[in-house]
């Protein structure tokens, strides 16, 4: 039977009538969720209320949560607080300061002679021959619960070799029913240190640490050629491999000792190598761990190092969807350590020392979830659903508080938040440098296009306003580089004494860019006169490579061009992406560039090394992008590299720094600053881009996030009703002109319908 | 039809060739090994010694296409074209460069692809009909032509801007639904609320004005002028007559598209945090995972060679007068 129109609106009103009941019905229920969470909250109900910190990751999960080749800022919220390496760096001081994590204090290094005879301390460098680190480790320290520890009544691994009924169904290291731990021993060191020269983990720091332990190199190359002969008869990307047992394939560099000391040999003096023990390249692997990963099946299903890692840390790996969540739980094993009670001055007024003497960690889980777009990530946090949006992002907070100067409104509900937005200087920069080995911004190859080279370099140096650069492009969020040595470094020196004097006046005591008639003087010196060859008259062009992309059109780019228009000069960009961007610098064909370093430790040596000369990235692979070469700053810097910290260090650090202001092979730029951003019921939050395992120190309080996610999210409804009236008002009037046209006849009569009997009839006529 | 069916299966198999050999030829025309290897190891020091051990540990450290060292067949067999095709046809996916396990990882992601592409596929489907045939039962209305015009400024619109602007109306003033996210059970509700809805309006426009179209050019045909001769009543004549009818066109577009569901949708899945295949692709794309690239692409195109055969299947079963031959 078909129905009349009004039938079918009818039936269709009753038909919403019923999926807005039913609807209703929903609403009933989510009502009775909300009486503990809000509708919009992308947890499970009551989860605010939970010891548990929210906050997210954007783009992609980390890559590598394996130790020995997780080297990425994303990745150290997870290694850094599931591994520990033998030190740390304490939490509240600045300077940075090196303390014990698993080793039981900072261990001072033995010094040897060719023949093997014990120095003093003060022994001259030259004397030295091998530094020779011992480090005790604290006895007691567990790792935490895994199945690669787990064993059968009978003693033999539950686990190892699993068979295929026990492996059945497990996709992930909870699937595993039976767990177990063991006692962290110097053995386990030695593994990971042995590691790092494995061919199948290809570790980016193997290659700078096999420079100096003793032996180490030799022996990346003694496994690279047991790999290939294991690996002879298996196809290429092969993924079940046997087990490179390390146990009983050492070198001289690393030994146990005893269970509990570990014994690291160093070529030479290296004083900055106790920094790199404070990195996760040196945290322990259990063997038991390596093994049970390299059990056949375990790749396939990802259960590797990489995505499962094993630890003696405050956390473990509990949850890992890949692109989608991580949660880090409480390691249950783990021994506690008391917060601090020393800081920084200012820390005590900020209430970051309350917490005093308590054992961390404070939280019980970390849910890490994707958020790709900034929108979602950024109405999340307003909401309170997350407590910090990312842990390991020294710019979030920054980005807030250009957003809060920008606009009185943000500022505003900032303020009303209560939102925590700390920031520090850190320990990295942005600089330009210029290419050592072009003709015509680099070294020179007289000496008289030498200084003309130097000339230019300083005229662009001047020319190029730094402090208009941050006031415009990181809105005051960093400070102007005078050197390449950060704040909190020693090295560092401020207020006048540290003005650059090739680029800056001093005035009152400040400093103050030089004028661009003085960069026209050099500029002219160096043989462009008003920016043109004064031999050809030709403009003078500079090329400078862009790793931005966007056809070079960006707003920093044509600041940039202006810079140097200033003074007569052209600035071509070549735009490319980061990719050939590398490639161009690895083979030192870019002329001029832009690009910034993150220091690996708190020492003026990994800022200086970026510069010393066989340190040069074309032809030697290093980090010398601009591939400057001066003996006289290569020798201070291997003078400077052997001193320990002190007034001497110093000194040696000022007359290199002396050096690089003269010859300019950069412009200093910036040192950015790191901010965090907190939700006010975030405790003991302290914005730091050097000390990687904040989390143990942070605490939250729950009842707090709770009543103020009820007080920011009541949902309002009545606007879906407005819609669904406004719907109702656009269709039913031209219903009822419809109606009204369909009862006309011919001549504008209105007709009155049978509507039964022309149903009836319309049936029969079928 | 059986012969049919097969002929277009080995064209479909030689089609598959032809976009892997494109796929394999386009990313290595943009990327080396060495670039992937690089931006795989990221972070500083990235050591010459690091890139070699990351691409041998892939099988990257051999030739693209012709391994003059090696010997015979070898020459051939031993690149990384062969090594990274031949199993890519037998539907073995192999691991991403970053190790994970593809056939898994697109097992586990269907599924929230699926949860947000079906209700999606369906509902928009049911509602661009529903918008279309009223338009055309209102036809010469003002209703009509308001209806025409908004779907043309709904057809101009970006989907980008349904997505941020549902997300500004309902996840940040109304705070009705979550802005992203993703989670099984009754949950799924409140977080797929959103991105269907949006999903569903920013193709109304086209659709329901392509429908109607449709719709317009049956409904001026002999037999909707007999029916309505016979006394037939209007939403009759719409609903089991000019609807059928229309079917053909309809289903050309909408059972091609049924396999691709389980490709998910790039943007949508992003900004909602869903964690599908859509998702997935765009990560390796990103990330330029060689291998998660190659097989979502293969997958994709072997996905859409399924959906046209069975839209050339379905058209029998919507008219009786096709036939294959």
């Amino acid at each position: 039977m078909f129905l009349s129109r009004s039938g079918i609106l009818k039936k269709t009103i009753a038909l919403c009538t019923i999926v807005i009941l039913a609807g209703c019905d929903q609403v009933t229920e989510w009502s009775r969720v909300s009486l503990t969470s809000p509708i919009n909250s992308p947890y499970v109900a009551g989860a605010e209320k939970q010891n548990v910190l929210y906050t997210a990751f954007t783009q992609r999960s980390p890559k590598y949560l394996d130790p020995a080749r997780s080297y990425s800022t994303d990745e150290t919220p997870y290694t850094y607080n599931i591994y520990e390496p033998l030190y740390g760096y304490h939490y509240l001081k600045r300077p940075y300061e090196l303390i014990p994590r698993t080793a039981t204090h900072v261990a001072e290094p033995m010094f040897l002679d060719w023949q093997g005879n014990t120095l003093d301390a003060e022994a001259q460098p030259s004397e030295i021959v091998e530094s020779v680190y011992d480090i005790s480790l604290r006895p007691g320290i567990l790792f935490q619960p895994h199945p690669s520890f787990a064993r059968k009544e009978d003693g033999r691994y539950r686990y190892w070799p699993i068979d295929a009924q026990e492996f059945e169904g497990k996709f992930a290291i909870p699937d595993f029913a039976g767990t177990g731990t063991r006692e962290l021993t110097a053995h386990d060191y030695v593994y990971a240190l042995r590691r790092l020269a494995s061919p199948r983990v290809a570790s980016p720091i193997f290659s700078t640490l096999a420079q100096h332990i003793v032996g180490m190199e030799a022996y990346g190359k003694r496994l690279r050629e047991i790999d290939t002969d294991l690996r002879k008869d298996m196809p290429a990307g092969a993924r079940d491999l046997p087990w490179l047992d390390l146990r009983d394939m050492g070198f001289s560099g690393i030994e146990a000792l005893d269970e509990h000391t570990l014994r690291i040999r160093v070529k030479g003096l290296y004083p900055q190598f106790k920094y790199w023990l404070a990195m996760t390249f040196v945290a322990p692997i259990p063997w038991e761990a390596d093994r049970f990963y390299s059990q056949p099946g375990m790749a396939q299903r990802n259960l590797s190092l990489n995505y499962w890692p094993v630890g003696t840390g405050p956390y473990m790996l509990t949850d890992s969807l890949q692109n989608r969540r991580h949660v880090l739980s409480r390691n249950p094993n783990f021994r506690g350590e008391p917060y601090p009670c020393e800081g920084e001055p200012g820390d005590q007024a900020a209430g970051l020392l309350l917490d005093c003497g308590k054992m961390t960690p404070f939280i019980d889980r970390i849910v890490f979830n994707i958020e790709k777009e900034s929108i979602p990530l950024q109405g999340k946090f307003m909401q309170g659903y997350y407590d910090i949006p990312q842990v390991d992002r020294g710019d979030t907070g920054v980005a807030m508080l250009v957003a809060a100067s920008d606009s009185t409104e943000k500022a505003a509900l900032y303020a009303k938040h209560a939102i925590q937005l700390p920031t520090t200087v850190e320990a990295q920069m942005q600089y330009f440098g210029f290419n050592w080995r072009d003709p015509v911004v680099g070294q020179g190859d007289t000496p008289e296009q030498q200084v003309r080279n130097r000339k230019l370099r300083q005229a662009l140096s001047i020319a190029f306003n730094w402090e208009e650069f941050v006031a415009i492009f990181q809105n005051d969020q960093a400070q102007v580089a005078y050197g390449p040595i950060p704040p909190g470094i020693l090295g560092y020196v401020s207020g006048e004494a540290g003005f650059n004097r090739v680029v800056y006046d001093v005035k009152d005591g400040k400093p103050q860019r030089k004028s661009l008639e003085e960069a026209r003087r050099l500029l002219a010196e160096a043989g462009y006169p008003n920016g043109r060859d004064e031999k050809t008259g030709a403009p003078l062009v500079l090329h400078f490579d862009s790793a931005s992309g966007g056809g070079g059109s960006s707003p920093t780019l044509d600041w940039m061009r202006r810079q140097f228009a200033n003074i007569g000069v052209q600035l071509d960009v070549r735009s490319t992406d980061y990719n050939r961007f590398q490639e161009k610098m690895a083979r030192g064909v870019a002329q001029m560039y832009m690009w910034g370093w993150v220091a690996d430790y708190p020492d003026a040596e990994n800022f200086l090394f970026l510069l010393y000369g066989p340190n040069a990235k074309a032809g030697k692979g290093g980090e010398n992008a601009s591939n400057y070469v001066n003996p006289a700053y290569d020798a201070l810097f291997e003078k400077m590299r052997d001193l320990p910290d002190g007034d001497e260090k110093a000194h040696v650090i000022a007359e290199m720094i002396k050096v690089l202001q003269e010859d300019a092979p950069w412009m200093f730029g910036a040192f950015p600053k790191s901010g965090g951003a907190f939700q006010q019921w975030v405790g003991n939050a302290k914005p730091t881009q050097m000390v990687r395992n904040t989390l143990q120190y942070m605490k939250i309080d729950p009842e707090l996030r709770a009543k103020k996610i009820a007080e920011w999210n009541p949902p309002i409804w009545w606007p879906l009703g407005a819609l669904i009236a406004l719907i109702a008002a656009v269709v039913w009037p031209a219903w009822r002109v419809l109606r009204r046209q369909e009862r006309l006849n011919a001549f504008g009569e209105h007709v009155q319908h049978d509507r039964a009997l022309s149903e009836h009839s319309s049936e029969k006529r079928q | 039809m059986i012969a049919y069916i097969f002929r277009r299966l080995m064209y479909g198999a030689l089609i598959l060739i032809g976009v892997n050999v494109f796929t394999f030829v386009l990313f290595f025309a943009v990327n080396t090994p060495d670039d992937m290897a690089r931006l795989a190891i990221g972070g500083q020091r990235v050591s010459a010694d690091a890139v070699e051990k990351w691409k041998a540990d892939r099988g990257y450290d051999k030739p693209l296409f012709l391994n003059t060292e090696a010997s015979g067949l070898n020459k051939y067999t031993d690149t990384i074209f062969y090594q990274r095709s031949v199993p890519l046809l037998k539907f073995d996916f192999g691991a991403s460069d970053e190790g994970r396990d593809i056939g898994r990882e697109i097992g586990v992601r269907m599924w929230p692809s699926l949860a947000l592409a079906i209700p999606t596929f369906i509902l928009g489907l049911l509602v661009s009909i529903a918008f279309s045939l009223s338009l055309v039962f209102f036809r010469s209305t003002r209703l009509d032509f308001w209806g025409v015009v908004l779907c043309v400024f709904m057809l101009s619109i970006s989907g980008l801007f349904y997505i941020i602007a549902g997300q500004w109306l309902f996840s940040k003033i109304l705070r009705l639904v979550p802005y992203s996210g993703f989670a099984w059970g009754w949950d799924t509700v409140k977080f797929l609320a959103l991105p269907i809805l949006v999903a569903i309006i920013s193709r109304l426009g086209p659709e329901a004005r392509f429908y109607r179209s449709l719709f317009l050019e049956e409904i001026g045909k002999d037999y909707v002028r007999t029916a309505r001769a016979r006394g037939l009543s209007e939403r009759v004549v719409l609903f089991k007559h000019v609807l059928r009818n229309a079917m053909l066109p309809i289903l050309t577009g909408t059972v091609s598209a049924l396999p691709l569901l389980f490709m998910g949708s790039l943007i949508a899945e992003s900004f909602f945090g869903i964690p599908g295949l859509g998702s997935y692709t765009i990560d390796a794309i990103g990330a330029q995972d060689f291998s998660v690239v190659r097989a979502m692409v293969f997958l994709g195109a072997s996905l859409y060679i399924l959906g046209l055969i069975l839209a050339d299947i379905s058209y029998t079963l919507a008219d009786p007068r096709v036939r294959f031959e």
